[in-house]
């Protein structure tokens, strides 16, 4: 892995992101954008992972519960070495390890099949209290979307991080504002998130999602709780990066067509 | 049939759990609130640091367990079948077995002889539901001692797997030397007639149907089918051919469970006359077990009768 800024690492997920889109005609760049320096951080900085050993037991783990975000997490991973990058262009193709939504029985990398929303903190906080039985020194994260708030097991995770006090959890509220039918506010509002979060009983940071250092200064104040879990809502921009995508529901899950495509990797080179 | 000592399946599995526990570090047990009745608070006082009660949100404890089983352990998960299966069906669908993880779902209280909690709380769908499911193993235990060898045959197995167990205390079926194989079926009783199908709570019933019928000179084969998926196709297919009819026999929808595996398996392999005994896409009701099994037909005498109909269309 060359050395790069962190910055330059996310600009390189969001180029991918929009190229593999454009070769599979299909697929979420919304979320996948806004999700992209987070996942820079986390796999270019943070995480503890070994590329060459996918299954390495003692890593740290993502569970990417917003799983339509997949194009960004394989273009991290991709990047990291996990996987060719060419194989990226055969994003939702059939035959394809690339699946719509990650699928970690085929792609290395992938710590939990998701895509389903609503299921993947439950899945994080077992990864948790196994890590924890194990005595393992490893860190879950997890990333969420802001509407993925309206699921009611999400609640049910949070209460049980908390009554458990999963403190080697660290979980990410991708707030971007938008879902498929608009604003969220407007959809089914699940805001105050950061006093509903504290109510539950984790440790809320709010910072901004686009900020490097931010994100990982987040986390590493989460890493100094030792009896919560630790929730960083960030506050982000969908589509960030692509001046047309940005702040657009209906890029949502809309795949840029070749000229659009185009001018997005212009706008991030 | 070895001795008339009747204990509840749910039992059995508490007791096997607690024990498996001691042998088998991996093993961590999960419950939704009910660990009384599903009988897990005995893993729970014997192994507490690797209990977890999740409190009452099924949906979590199928996907906390996900998690637990992605990072090497064997979680068992309970709660009453009607919850543990449909409340969660979609986390079982997409954290459980499309991942194709290694949970145990072991859910007691299936079946109408859950009975005076009513209707809400008897599960008689979720043999289909589970079957229904790629890669997920289903096995209905007909007695104590096939549940505690079916809870470490579903340990020593990678995958997920479905445990459909009762409330009601049974009478042993096998006897003290019974193996338990997965996937198997068994002959407990020979007949040339009519093959009878059964699993878990309706295996005794179905013997003593077969005495019944005996006694009108009609020798009818029972067969234990403990494991719905996968099923032991060549075995019913020989029984069923050897006999020219066949019947099912479960205390389930007759959509989507027992009967409509052997049907399927039938129809496409070795076509003969067949009728399927179960609950007849009815929800169920209040009632004692033993009033609620005769309002439905899962009784020694229904069973018979149906039987007697199932011959009558070899001809």
């Amino acid at each position: 892995m060359p050395e790069k800024p962190i910055t330059e690492w996310a600009k390189e997920i969001r180029r991918q992101t929009i190229s593999m889109l454009a070769a599979s005609a299909s697929g979420h760049p919304g979320g996948s954008l806004s999700l992209a320096d987070i996942l820079a951080v986390l796999y270019f900085d943070k995480m503890n992972i070994d590329p060459q050993n996918p299954t390495w037991e003692k890593r740290d783990r993502l569970v990417l519960c917003k799983g339509h975000a997949a194009p960004a997490l394989y273009a991290a991973l991709a990047l990291r070495g996990y996987f060719p990058l060419e194989e990226l262009a055969n994003l939702r193709k059939l035959g394809s390890k690339l699946q719509g939504h990650p699928d970690m029985k085929k792609v290395p990398g992938v710590d939990m099949s998701t895509g389903s929303l609503g299921q993947g903190l439950s899945v994080a906080c077992g990864m948790a209290l196994a890590a924890r039985l194990d005595q393992k020194d490893c860190y879950i994260y997890a990333a969420l979307g802001d509407g993925e708030n309206q699921e009611g097991q999400v609640w049910e995770a949070s209460m049980l991080a908390a009554h458990y006090k999963l403190s080697n959890l660290i979980a990410f509220i991708d707030h971007n504002g938008l879902q498929i039918d608009g604003l969220t506010t407007d959809v089914m509002s699940p805001e105050p998130l950061e006093e509903k979060w504290r109510a539950f009983g984790w440790f809320v940071q709010r910072i901004d999602g686009h900020d490097p250092v931010a994100i990982a200064q987040a986390i590493e104040t989460a890493k100094g709780q030792k009896d919560k879990p630790a929730m960083i809502i960030a506050d982000t921009v969908k589509g960030k990066g692509v001046s047309f995508m940005e702040n657009v529901a209906g890029w949502h899950g809309q795949a840029p067509k070749a000229e659009q495509a185009e001018q997005a990797l212009q706008e991030l080179a | 049939m070895s001795e008339n000592k009747k204990i509840a399946t749910r039992e059995a599995y508490g007791k096997a759990l607690a024990d498996l526990g001691s042998q088998n570090q991996r093993i961590v047990v999960l419950d939704a609130d009910l660990s009384k009745s599903t009988k897990t608070c005995d893993f729970a006082a014997a192994h507490p640091d690797r209990f977890f009660n999740i409190g009452i949100a099924e949906q979590n404890m199928i996907g906390v367990a996900a998690g637990l089983a992605v990072s090497d352990k064997i979680p068992f998960v309970s709660s009453f079948a009607v919850f543990a299966t449909g409340r969660a069906y979609e986390q079982i669908r997409n954290s459980v077995a499309y991942p194709f993880a290694n949970v145990k779902i072991a859910a007691t209280h299936a079946g109408i002889t859950v009975g005076e909690d009513g209707a809400t709380h008897q599960a008689l769908e979720d043999i289909a539901l589970m079957r229904a499911l790629p890669g997920m193993t289903v096995v209905v235990p007909a007695d104590a001692l096939e549940t505690e060898q079916a809870v470490a045959a579903l340990t020593q197995m990678y995958g997920p797997a479905y445990l459909r167990l009762g409330r009601l205390s049974t009478s042993t079926v096998n006897m003290p030397d019974y193996e338990f194989r997965l996937g198997k079926g068994v002959l407990l009783r020979p007949g040339k007639d009519i093959a009878i199908f059964a699993c878990g709570m309706m295996v005794q019933p179905s013997l003593e149907a077969a005495d019944l019928l005996a006694n009108e000179g009609i020798a009818a084969a029972v067969a234990n089918i403990h494991t719905i998926k996968p099923l032991d196709k060549d075995f019913i297919i020989d029984l069923a051919s050897c006999c020219g009819a066949a019947l099912t026999v479960e205390e389930h929808n007759i959509i989507g469970g027992l009967g409509s595996a052997v049907a399927e398996t039938l129809v496409e392999n070795k076509p003969i006359p067949m009728l399927r005994v179960g609950v007849e896409d009815v929800f169920g009701q209040s009632g004692s077990p033993a009033a609620l099994l005769e309002t439905y037909g899962l009784t020694p005498a229904a069973i018979s009768q149906k039987a007697k109909r199932a011959l009558a269309m070899k001809k």
